[in-house]
């Protein structure tokens, strides 16, 4: 089993080189999110007003700030803090979004009528906007910008658990689980859920990227993280008022980051896709 | 409903003037139309309704009279300002005060006539005062501080003369009557279009500005732009030299800078002090920065909560402020340092002025320890995000400074419309940026609202009962009085000791223009006055 | 007749949906930090003022009366006043969403423009070096943070450059607004026959569509990849292959609208995911729409105008979800609206 997969991975991986691009800029942001503070030349938040504003050069590669910060530091540094939001956002929904979508679809009747009921409302929203006005009212702090990140994500588990779980639900497989003395909790833990979880991952993948890029959105209205901290979409919001006076390093070099990062996980869902799912391909 | 208004209304609603593709003044190119281009716009017509915001005091100014107004004086630089040692007539052509001391008559210009060519009468001035004494909320407040009260006070002695009866002799009354807020509004107008439940006229005259300013109101799209066209008929003043002023709202700093240096702008208001430092060193435009008079930029301690309540542990706050990286990273040197003066007494009357600290670690440690708070402590320091241009990387400096004797403060940002509360209401912030200006142009003005207990600016929640009671003697006082200079020192001298407020630096009000922009002039409210300006290539 | 009552039952089970929004979105505003009757009473009211306001407001009183209050209002179509802008918050809306819709359907129209002929491309090619790249490209546009695509287009396109116009909202600050007709200032100014309205209008618009379009690009390029190569290997296809039709009108007349029913599905959740990325967009670009208003709304906790906007988002992806639901039910009449 094990063997076959890694055979398929390598088939994968060799047949579709842009996937292998991906997984190595997957293993690059790992390093920078676990490592970053101890490979970085500077401390992130050290201000040096003597040396503000200055473009990219061998003491700073990406230049540096309008308070003096080497911008270089602080590209690394944040990749823990986006990834941490994201990977913990989308976590959240994803194991609040299967839970109460598979109960959705396997009880079916009054269950399914009110969750789904709730995740169109949800869904009704536009999400960013939801995702803003949770935020503002809930207060501007990391936690929060998780938890609204996560909320905008549900419905997507939700449903997709709910389909799936539906699809199943009177497979004979299934039934004969449940005639061997099975609860209904046990019947979709234990045997239904691992068949929905392949399809689920693929989204994970592909939901990271999306949730990099709403936590950063939020940072650049300038809801979420606090400064000096540094964090991708607020180094934009922070760098933009620079671009026009021509110090574009300051937007620039967290902006590709950002890009970067969405890049690899959109890349990385395809590939996940392709090794679950070959069928599925677009 | 005549032509104009109907013209007015249609503008006001997002409408659209039929037949016209262009705003008439690119028939000849730009020529006579001013494009000024600001971060935030008005939000009303009208200064006196509640929840006007401050770029609607712009709209008093150009579009409104006063009785009074101020005198022009050149500072040392060559720039024009205003003078606040001196009255000037606006609607009023002269005014007495009484013998005794307790009125003061004023005649009005008999040429003076609103828009719609009604003259203005002394019974508009008695309306109009009348109303900003009883509609509520800042007008109101405003007018209580130049002693107008009550509408007994205002009496029309006949169609051109008008008295105000004082309720005690202030230095602050005359001063009071040339701010922006009490504006002469045509009567008969909004006395037409107000009701029982709105005797006041406020929603109609939000939306319809009715007076007898030097421009009348061509459009108004909220949240988007104003535009002004010249009253040809105005009789207040000098008639202004352009034809049409555009005000824009463009929210982004840098965009504002960039439609300026391309050309496509004539004068950029609400500039970031990095940005003005920078065009001042590129050249090719017209930078004016003027100290603002009676304003200061300032770290607050709120000395009700602990350990602030001990005057060394202000102290050291205050000596471990990064003062000079602060100017030179926050300010871009765009304002007047207030700190490192060398003497621990007030050199003069002057207000602000800089206090005897600067950054001293030593010190601040020594006195941290003698307060038995040699290991530091945890506090979070406050700034509002309105107002992030300067007091962010204000607030990371001090960050840094603090940090560095041991005070370990973490940063609260606080979203704009939380502010209020939470500064001024609750005074419950212990550590936070804050700045006010006061609009007359006196230090007892300053400490009234600022120094004195329990006043809503007084975010540090101070209680002195010298300084209270040398506020209240001093507030009316004549300037010439032997005990004006001895109070104001002293009460300077005990702000210096005491310190709940930490002076940084005294701000630059900065306007950049492109060079054929000329007349500006500085005025304490800060908001452009329209009607001195003029383009050299007319 | 049967249609109808499918639609209006399709109606009906919007309506729990909508008590939903109304609700979240009540409670929502509510919990939002500041205190509107502080910054209503304005610069130097004292706390007796404050108070005043705040009954005026009707902020004294219980939310449950408050919520009752609301929804009094709403039945008479009343959303309240800004406090920002001073005017009425349906006003406000009804002269932003055109601005808004303008540009989001504008974008669409690029994505959908530059997005088609790249999945087919890509579809017909499967595997080959052109599919990879068609899949790079479109995965990097949608991986772009769309306010620093905008940015840097205005400092690219406008200051470096000098091709594109000031970031100034709908139109340069000396046109007026052509007669209002539909709202779009591009097609009221060709319905005035106003060429250079037109174009100065486009000018504006050029910028702020590109940027939605470049993020829009995959989900449609790959929609219709997918979509595509299952309609080719399709055995209709094959045997019209087979008969030796011409490949161009294979593509054209046989494979390309059959694959058109899942590309119609993406481009109704593009459009309305692009509505909600708006928000970003306008900010950069100073779009006078009603993504612009709801940020500025939000940071001064203007309660009346975050609701309306809300409030008239989430009914706007109501209406088009049941108008893509009905359109449906149109073009293929096996489609039942239960399903």
């Amino acid at each position: 089993m094990t063997a076959e997969a890694l055979r398929h991975a390598r088939y994968v991986v060799t047949e579709n080189p842009v996937t292998l691009v991906a997984f190595t800029l997957f293993t690059l942001l790992v390093t920078a999110a676990l490592f970053g503070p101890l490979l970085v030349p500077y401390d992130p938040l050290a201000t040096n007003t003597l040396v503000a504003l200055q473009p990219p050069s061998w003491d700073h590669w990406f230049g540096t700030d309008h308070l003096g910060r080497d911008v270089f530091s602080r590209v690394v540094v944040a990749a823990r803090l986006d990834l941490a939001i994201a990977v913990s956002a989308v976590a959240l929904s994803f194991v609040v979004g299967s839970v109460i979508g598979s109960i959705a679809g396997y009880y079916g009747g009054w269950a399914d009528r009110i969750i789904s009921r709730l995740v169109d409302t949800v869904m009704a929203f536009p999400l960013f906007v939801l995702a803003m006005g949770i935020v503002a009212a809930m207060g501007n702090t990391v936690e929060n910008v998780v938890y609204a990140t996560a909320i905008i994500n549900l419905p997507f588990y939700a449903r997709m658990a709910r389909a799936e779980v539906n699809v199943r639900r009177n497979a004979g497989w299934v039934a004969a689980a449940r005639l061997s003395g099975n609860s209904g909790a046990r019947v979709l833990a234990c045997h239904l859920f691992p068949n929905v979880l392949p399809p689920m991952m693929v989204q994970v993948s592909l939901n990271l990227g999306w949730a990099i890029l709403n936590a950063a959105g939020l940072s650049f209205i300038g809801l979420g993280v606090t400064p000096p901290t540094p964090e991708w979409g607020i180094m934009v919001a922070e760098g933009a008022n620079y671009i026009v006076s021509g110090q574009w390093w300051l937007a620039l070099f967290p902006g590709l980051a950002l890009m970067l990062a969405v890049f690899t996980f959109n890349l990385m869902g395809d590939g996940l896709r392709d090794l679950i799912d070959p069928q599925r391909r677009t | 409903m005549d032509r104009r208004d109907l013209l007015k209304a249609m503008a006001v609603t997002g409408g659209l003037l039929p037949m016209l593709k262009y705003l008439p003044a690119s028939a000849a190119g730009r020529e006579g139309t001013l494009l000024v281009v600001t971060g935030f716009g008005p939000n009303s017509m009208d200064i006196q309704r509640s929840g006007s915001n401050r770029p609607s005091y712009q709209i008093a100014v150009n579009l409104y009279d006063r009785l009074l107004t101020y005198g022009r004086s050149e500072r040392p630089d060559g720039s024009i300002s205003y003078d606040y040692a001196t009255l000037a007539p606006e609607l009023a052509e002269s005014w007495e005060v009484a013998a005794d001391g307790m009125s003061a008559t004023f005649n009005l210009r008999r040429d003076a006539t609103f828009w719609d060519g009604t003259p203005v009468t002394a019974a508009d001035v008695k309306w109009s005062f009348d109303r900003a004494v009883s509609v509520g909320g800042f007008p109101t407040v405003q007018m209580r501080a130049g002693s107008l009260e009550n509408p007994e006070q205002f009496v029309a002695v006949d169609d051109h003369t008008f008295r105000i009866d004082f309720i005690r002799p202030s230095k602050l009354t005359l001063p009071d009557l040339a701010v922006p807020v009490p504006i002469i509004i045509n009567s008969t107008i909004a006395r037409a279009n107000a009701t029982d439940d709105d005797p006041w006229a406020t929603e109609y005259l939000h939306r319809n500005p009715a007076g007898s300013g030097a421009f009348m109101l061509e459009r108004w799209d909220p949240g988007q732009q104003v535009v002004y066209r010249r009253n040809d008929n105005w009789a207040s003043g000098t008639v202004p030299a352009v034809e049409r002023v555009i005000i824009r709202e463009v929210p982004s700093a840098s965009t504002r800078r960039a439609l300026l240096e391309r050309g496509d702008a004539d004068v950029s208001l609400d500039l970031p002090p990095r940005d003005t430092s920078e065009l001042i060193a590129a050249g090719g435009l017209q930078v004016t920065g003027v100290p603002i008079e009676n304003c200061v930029h300032a770290l607050g301690i709120n000395v009700a909560i602990p350990p602030f309540d001990d005057v060394r542990v202000r102290q050291a706050v205050a000596y471990a402020i990064p003062y000079e990286e602060i100017f030179r990273s926050a300010a871009y040197q765009r304002g007047v340092p207030m700190y490192g003066a060398t003497s621990p007494t007030p050199s003069s009357t002057a207000w602000p002025q800089p206090f005897p600290y600067a950054t001293d670690h030593d010190r601040a440690r020594a006195l941290l320890a003698e307060a038995g708070l040699a290991d530091g402590f945890d506090v979070p320091l406050a700034f509002n995000m309105g107002l992030a241009q300067w007091t962010e990387p204000t607030a990371l400096l001090i960050q840094e400074g603090l940090g560095r004797v041991g005070i370990r403060a973490t940063l609260d940002r606080v979203p704009g419309a939380n502010w209020r509360t939470r500064a001024m209401v609750d005074k419950s912030l212990p550590l936070h940026l804050k700045n006010f200006g006061g609009w007359l142009n006196y230090p007892d003005y300053y400490f009234y609202w600022v120094y004195q207990s329990d006043r809503l600016f007084n975010s540090m929640n101070y209680a002195n009962a010298e300084v209270d009671s040398l506020v209240d003697t001093t507030l009316h006082m004549e300037v010439d009085d032997p005990d004006y200079a001895p109070n104001i020192r002293r009460m300077i001298q005990i702000a210096m000791e005491e310190v709940p407020l930490v002076p940084l630096w005294q701000p630059f009000l900065d306007v950049a223009m492109q060079t054929d922009v000329e007349g500006y002039e500085y005025w304490f409210h800060r908001q452009l006055d329209a009607r001195p300006l003029r383009k050299a290539t007319d | 007749m049967a249609r109808l009552i499918m639609i209006l039952r399709r109606f009906g089970q919007a309506l729990p949906t909508l008590v939903g929004i109304i609700v979240v979105t009540f409670l929502l505003t509510r919990a939002l930090p500041g205190d509107p009757a502080a910054y209503f009473a304005g610069a130097a009211a004292d706390a007796e003022s404050i108070e005043e306001v705040r009954v005026m407001l009707g902020l004294d009183r219980s939310l449950p009366e408050q919520f009752w209050i609301y929804l009094g209002d709403l039945a008479q179509g009343d959303l309240g006043m800004s406090i920002s802008t001073g005017q009425p918050v349906l006003t406000e809306i009804l002269t932003r969403l055109p601005a808004s819709l303008e540009l989001t359907l504008t974008g669409l129209l690029i994505a959908v423009v530059i997005a088609l002929p790249l999945g087919i491309l890509a579809a017909t090619r499967p595997g080959s070096w052109v599919d990879h790249l068609c899949r790079l490209i479109v995965t990097a546009g949608v991986s772009l943070p769309i306010f620093f695509t905008g940015l840097f287009l205005v400092y690219i396109f406008y200051y470096l450059a000098g091709w594109a116009p000031s970031p100034l909202g709908r139109l340069d600050i000396f046109f007026l607004p052509p007669p209002h007709v539909t709202g779009f200032y591009t097609i009221d100014a060709l319905l005035a026959g106003d060429v250079e309205t037109f174009q100065a209008a486009l000018a504006q618009l050029a910028l702020p569509a590109l940027t939605l379009a470049i993020f829009a690009l995959a989900p449609l390029a790959r929609m219709t990849r997918a979509s595509m190569l299952q309609v080719l290997s399709s055995d209709f296809v094959r045997t019209a292959r087979a008969n030796g039709l011409p490949p161009g009108q294979v593509l054209s007349t046989y494979a390309f609208p059959n694959a058109l029913l899942p590309i119609l599905t993406t481009l109704g959740m593009v459009f309305s995911f692009l509505l909600g990325a708006n928000v970003l967009v306008e900010k950069v670009f100073a779009w006078p729409g009603i993504g612009s208003f709801a940020i500025e709304a939000l940071i001064v906790s203007d309660y009346a105008a975050v609701q309306g906007f809300v409030l008239a988002m989430a009914l706007l992806f109501v209406g088009l979800n049941l108008a893509i639901d009905i359109a449906y039910t149109v073009i293929d009449p096996r489609v039942s609206l239960d399903a």
